[in-house]
């Protein structure tokens, strides 16, 4: 599965980070950091986070 | 069930039913009905990039997923009667339609006041209409703001009008801090000052009496009697429950439609309501039922609702959401999780400093927290995160 992150759009919000923690992360800036591939298991968790960006900037490419 | 699945409001509830409802499994027709001519579209940037001119108007649709290819769309078109009975909904073309099963996402609208004086000049903030025609008139050199009401969305305009220039911006609310209903007044004191320091005026402790003005409105008559010139009047006073179309159905309909633990609507399988126009008891709280205006909510709610429309909800627990809410304003972002409003009582400063901006506040009930609301910097947003696995792991709220 493939995720892009429009970072023109993310603000930080953080909110992808609690609906799934294995592929987003905030770093030491607190500025997002993502996992680019992650497995086809995490879908569910992804969508979850594409559903509750409040920027709308997640986008899951196949 | 059989026949077709209607859901009625096309927004960021009725997309969300659509969405969950294929992915629950439902293969039948699903109609999505709405009155605005637009597709679903994100609201919180209409009082803040959309109106500040940050963000173009296109990108607030939303993207519906490849599983809601096939949904029909029945934009500009307002349901005006259901029969709950018959299993039918009536359309302002006057057509009627039958249905299997119905979602209610028909959200609200704003409040209007109701103050004798000129309409013209007088804006609400709901839809990307309303927000493209006060941009229009906010963005008029030299332009005097009057906002009406100090919650949330209209503490974020006048943020907003400052930002564009505007030449003053007072903000008029009967209460004695903005925000203080849903935040305390602890941080709403601390915003009273960011919003002061940054331009924004604020008449306190009073209401509006009247409008000035001839065909368009010149001033905002206070109930003291005074009156401050306004070239433009935003009026931010709560919401109404769009459920006039439910009536007549023996449902109760004060302050939205009530439904059960498992968002069912009248004790009816096939009804179920989602979003903003929900009262729903949260099993996370008191039980109490109440109408939630976050942005989170439809999401929940229709992930929730859609499972027990499609029959896929044995071992469902009731629905429990953690409420999540954020608004910028000016330079400053605050964060909520939980029920700050339950806990009012009881507020104590977890982490910072609330006159350094940077401050993370919890709420608590009966010694236990229900809520954290985090203000400005990073420090105050880690710590969030941290106190919002906190709140996850709480014990259900008992009355
Ligand atoms: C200016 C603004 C700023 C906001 N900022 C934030 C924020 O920063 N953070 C946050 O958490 N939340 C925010 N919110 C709240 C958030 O946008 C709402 O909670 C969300 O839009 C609710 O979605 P909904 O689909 O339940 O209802 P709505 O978005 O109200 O959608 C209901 C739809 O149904 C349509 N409809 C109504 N009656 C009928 C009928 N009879 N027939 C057909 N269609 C009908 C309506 O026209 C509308 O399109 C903001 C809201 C606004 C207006
Ligand atoms: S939720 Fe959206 S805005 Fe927030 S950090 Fe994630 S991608 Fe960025």
């Amino acid at each position: 599965m493939k995720v892009v992150v429009d970072m023109n759009k993310c603000q930080d919000h953080g909110q992808c980070v609690f609906a799934a923690p294995d592929v987003f992360r905030m770093d030491d800036d607190g500025h997002l950091a993502y996992v680019p591939d992650p497995d086809d298991a995490l879908r569910d968790e992804v969508e979850e986070a594409a559903d509750v960006c409040p920027l709308q900037a997640i986008r899951i490419e196949d | 069930m059989d026949a077709r699945i209607v859901v009625a409001g096309a927004s960021l509830g009725g997309l969300r039913a659509a969405e969950q409802l294929r992915a629950a499994g439902w293969t039948g027709g699903l109609t999505v009905i709405g009155d605005e001519p637009h597709m679903p579209y994100n609201r919180p940037p209409l009082s803040k990039e959309v109106l500040a001119g940050r963000a173009p108007l296109a990108s607030l649709a939303f993207t519906p997923k490849a599983s809601a290819a096939d949904v029909e769309w029945r934009l500009g078109t307002r349901i005006v009667a259901a029969r709950l009975a018959e299993r039918t909904v009536e359309l302002d073309d006057g057509s009627v339609m039958s249905y299997g099963g119905l979602v209610v996402a028909t959200g609200t609208r704003p409040r209007r006041l109701r103050c004798p004086g000129p309409l013209a000049g007088r804006h609400t903030v709901r839809t990307l209409d309303d927000a493209r025609a006060l941009r229009d008139e906010l963005t008029r050199p030299g332009v005097r703001v009057v906002v009406v009401g100090a919650g949330f969305i209209g503490c974020e305009v006048a943020a907003t009008a400052v930002g564009l220039g505007a030449a003053e911006v007072t903000v008029v609310d009967p209460l004695p801090l903005p925000m203080v209903g849903p935040l305390g007044d602890l941080l709403a004191l601390v915003l009273l000052k960011r919003h002061e320091e940054r331009g924004v005026r604020f008449l306190l402790g009073g209401g509006v009496a009247a409008f000035a003005g001839d065909d368009r409105v010149t001033g905002v008559v206070l109930n003291d009697g005074t009156t401050l010139s306004a070239d433009v009047v935003v009026e931010s006073v709560g919401s109404l429950a769009n459920t006039e179309w439910l009536e007549g159905n023996g449902l109760d309909l004060t302050d939205g439609v009530l439904t059960d633990e498992h968002l069912r609507v009248g004790g009816r399988p096939n009804v179920v309501a989602v979003g903003d126009v929900a009262r729903f008891p949260n099993a996370r709280y008191d039980g109490v039922p109440r109408r939630v205006e976050h942005w989170s909510i439809p999401t929940d709610s229709a992930r929730h609702a859609a499972k027990v429309l499609v029959g896929a909800d044995a071992g469902l627990a009731p629905f429990a959401p953690l409420p999540t809410f954020w608004s910028d304003q000016h330079d400053f972002r605050l964060q909520s999780f939980g029920a700050p409003a339950l806990g009012l009582d009881d507020i104590r400063v977890l982490d910072g400093d609330p006159d350094a901006g940077d401050v993370l506040v919890g709420y608590h009930c009966h010694e236990q927290l229900v809520g954290v609301v985090a203000l400005g910097g990073q420090a105050a947003a880690r710590g969030a995160a941290r106190y919002r696995a906190d709140l996850l792991k709480q014990p259900a709220l008992t009355a």
